[in-house]
């Protein structure tokens, strides 16, 4: 155990943690708004991450070509933000087709919880491996050739030709905080008080709240609760996408697994922070991520995730409903 | 209502007994037809061929790791079609056993692998972890294997009579990798990293021992990480000025581009498992620049990538010279007409010649006799596969 170690890269550890945790806040919001409406553990969602993250890496092939360069923050904002456009229609695209696939026809029967949760870890596997078998996929129109750059390799890493580089810009104690990680906490924050601010002040957001309180009563009121599921779908996809760009700002690489061990770190972020709590998801998520860099530095990077999960259990014993508690609809046991 | 169900089920089960039974007869049948088919066809089929021969290959073909298995899929696939396009009249095939890489996975396929008669030879198991959890079964059934890629040291020392790999183990490795950083980089204070698998956990290991109190640090990371944040803190803190990382190119990338981007400036090392352009592809250019990967192969002969491109559509990749030779190893065999896998494992064991990746031949531990590492550069952001420097 290595406290010293801990105490003289304090910041360093605390500010990276804190740009990971805002990434697994992102994608924790999708969690917690399907769980929030629906009371159901979204197990597709890190697929929707995932698509999000090669759409990012294919309009920069697109744009840029394969040739590898270096670039800043700054120099490459007008291609990120076509990045972040089809991140977002490829995630929110993702999403619905989840939601019309793998949810809708069972909720309409009223189908068991379980029986949807099995359909959406079917999904999920599902999503992956057309993802990973895309090469086969375009060989059937012909077209691996052509779209090799795209399809080939996929199961290999594909990764972003633009490594963006971060550029220091002051000092936090011994750590020069980059414009990289700024960016990636200051767009969590951002997106995460527009969505706030959106369920609460918008007629879709109350509508999305009353599904949440009591369905029931809120269909009777004359919400279309299709409509708001498909809403929710749709918000956490465009989340996911956001997610999916600044992941691969930070990161630059994905393969069609990515959003497996992402997906289980945002999942304990939403429990952690308090399932169906908006606030909480990206709360969960900051203290998620730097927990995590701490226990590493401590205990050694394979401890990791044990760190993490036992802070999950321990704050799950101290407050059953997370940080935050539940806030979206009713009390649930 | 009740009764009536019950006559129905009592029916339908007499029903499915009736078939099963159906079944049954006509599997008899066919098994007579099959058994009495084989022995007419060695019978007529005089001369060196039997029909219907198959390699098998037992790995990740799908799954975390499948891009490796499919790189050494592709290099066996390539053998093999040089092969029957020399021998048209006598087509071996290859079927493929997907474990995923996990050795729990592999177990029941290497059941089916030894129960299939057809297959004279495997390729594989690929990786360390599955080859010790299914090497007795191959042992017990004799069927000869090569691995194209298990590296861990202790396989070779369970006594397995089947087994052999075309690859120099970790030891070999992690001693060359400790000499060049001590001789060559003339480094002083290393870090070392592993990613906690058989193959990278033993690796780092051996270079550990390899440089001794030359090391400042350790850390171990997971496989499938992507963020190093935690380990790139504890390597510019301790001031090393080289890294040597044990573990495959998806994370290795990624950890020498977090390096560089915390200003880390000293020398970046890792083994086979990170020797693929992918590793340059995930760090981008300007990290990876300077990066050396060692390997217990030679550079491929200039026209394997090409040959390698017409058949799989694919470039090659991390151990598909490797799966080309072992592939090769078995075809020779078929080609002598050996059918027995005692035979077959003979020929294998007393084997020797030039491969794509080196020379070949086995000691009596299945060890690969003659294994020179070498170490690559990556330069001018490409990995330089064609001009390794051999490390003595």
């Amino acid at each position: 155990m290595d406290f010293a170690f801990l105490f003289n890269h304090f910041a360093q550890l605390t500010i990276t943690g804190l740009a990971l945790g805002a990434i697994y806040g992102l994608v924790a919001l999708g969690y917690t708004m399907v769980y929030g409406v629906l009371q159901l553990i979204n197990f597709a969602h890190s697929e929707v991450f995932m698509f999000g993250t090669f759409a990012v890496a294919w309009v920069v092939v697109f744009f840029h070509g394969t040739g590898q360069t270096n670039q800043s923050l700054f120099g490459t904002l007008g291609l990120l933000g076509l990045c972040l456009v089809a991140a977002m229609l490829t995630s929110a695209l993702i999403a619905l087709l989840l939601e019309r696939v793998a949810y809708r026809p069972l909720i309409k029967k009223g189908a068991p919880k379980l029986i949807v949760l099995i359909s959406a870890i079917g999904a999920s596997f599902s999503l992956a491996e057309v993802m990973g078998l895309r090469d086969r996929i375009a060989g059937w129109f012909g077209l691996q050739d052509d779209l090799a750059n795209y399809v080939s390799q996929a199961r290999n890493v594909y990764s972003s030709p633009v490594t963006i580089d971060p550029k220091g810009l002051f000092d936090i104690g011994n750590y020069r905080v980059t414009d990289v990680d700024l960016f990636v906490i200051g767009a969590a924050v951002l997106m995460m008080v527009g969505l706030d601010t959106f369920v609460r002040r918008t007629r879709l957001g109350r509508g999305i709240r009353s599904v949440a309180q009591d369905p029931e009563a809120a269909a009777l009121m004359g919400v279309n609760s299709t409509r708001v599921i498909r809403a929710t779908f749709l918000i956490g996809g465009l989340m996911a996408g956001v997610a999916a760009t600044l992941y691969m700002i930070r990161i630059g690489s994905t393969r069609q697994n990515a959003g497996f061990i992402l997906g289980v770190k945002a999942f304990t972020a939403a429990v952690l922070g308090g399932i169906g709590n908006l606030r909480g998801a990206l709360l969960g998520g900051l203290v998620l991520g730097v927990a995590q860099n701490w226990g590493a530095a401590v205990f050694g990077t394979n401890w990791q995730d044990v760190v993490a999960f036992v802070l999950l259990v321990v704050i799950l014993l101290v407050r059953p409903t997370g940080i935050l508690g539940e806030s979206l609809g009713k009390a649930r046991a | 209502m009740r009764g009536r169900a019950l006559t129905e089920e009592i029916l339908q089960t007499k029903h499915t007994l009736r078939t099963l039974a159906a079944l049954a007869a006509a599997g008899l049948a066919l098994t007579a037809c099959g058994s009495t088919d084989s022995s007419s066809s060695t019978a007529t089929d005089s001369g060196s061929c039997t029909a219907g021969q198959k390699l098998a290959f037992l790995g990740a073909t799908t799954g975390d790791y499948g891009a490796l298995g499919q790189n050494m899929v592709g290099g066996i696939k390539l053998a093999l079609s040089e092969y029957n396009d020399k021998h048209s009249d006598c087509q071996v095939t290859l079927k493929t056993y997907d474990s995923q890489g996990d050795p729990d996975k592999a177990t029941p396929l290497a059941t089916q692998i030894v129960q299939d008669d057809s297959i004279v030879g495997l390729v594989g198991p690929g990786f360390s972890g599955e080859s010790l959890s299914t090497g007795k079964t191959f042992n017990a059934a004799g069927l000869p294997s090569v691995s194209p890629s298990a590296t861990n040291v202790t396989i070779t020392q369970q006594g397995w009579a089947t087994w052999h790999r075309v690859i120099g183990n970790d030891s070999a490795q992690g001693a060359a990798a400790a000499t060049y950083i001590t001789d060559t980089a003339k480094a002083s204070k290393v870090f070392v990293i592993d990613d906690g698998s058989d193959y990278g956990k033993g690796l780092a290991s051996y270079v550990h021992d390899g440089l001794g109190s030359k090391v400042t640090g350790t850390d171990t990371v997971q496989t499938g990480q992507t963020d190093f944040s935690a380990t790139v803190t504890k390597v510019t803190g301790s001031g090393a000025d080289a890294v040597f990382y044990g573990g495959y190119y998806a994370e290795a990338g990624l950890l020498v581009k977090q390096l560089r981007q915390a200003g880390y400036k000293g020398l970046f090392m890792s083994g086979d498992g990170s020797e693929d352009p992918a590793f340059v592809k995930a760090a981008g250019a300007a990290a990876a620049n300077g990066a050396i990967l060692t390997a217990p192969a030679g550079p491929a002969p200039a026209d394997f990538d090409s040959k390698y491109q017409d058949v799989n559509g694919s470039p090659s990749g991390l151990y598909s010279t490797q799966a080309f030779d072992a592939a090769n190893i078995f075809l020779a065999g078929i080609a002598a007409g050996k059918t027995s896998h005692a035979d077959m494992n003979d020929f294998v064991g007393s084997y020797s010649g030039q491969g794509v990746s080196g020379p070949i031949a086995f000691d009596k531990y299945g060890d690969i006799k003659e294994s020179v590492i070498f170490a690559y550069t990556v330069k001018n952001g490409k990995l330089d596969t064609a001009n390794p420097t051999p490390i003595s």
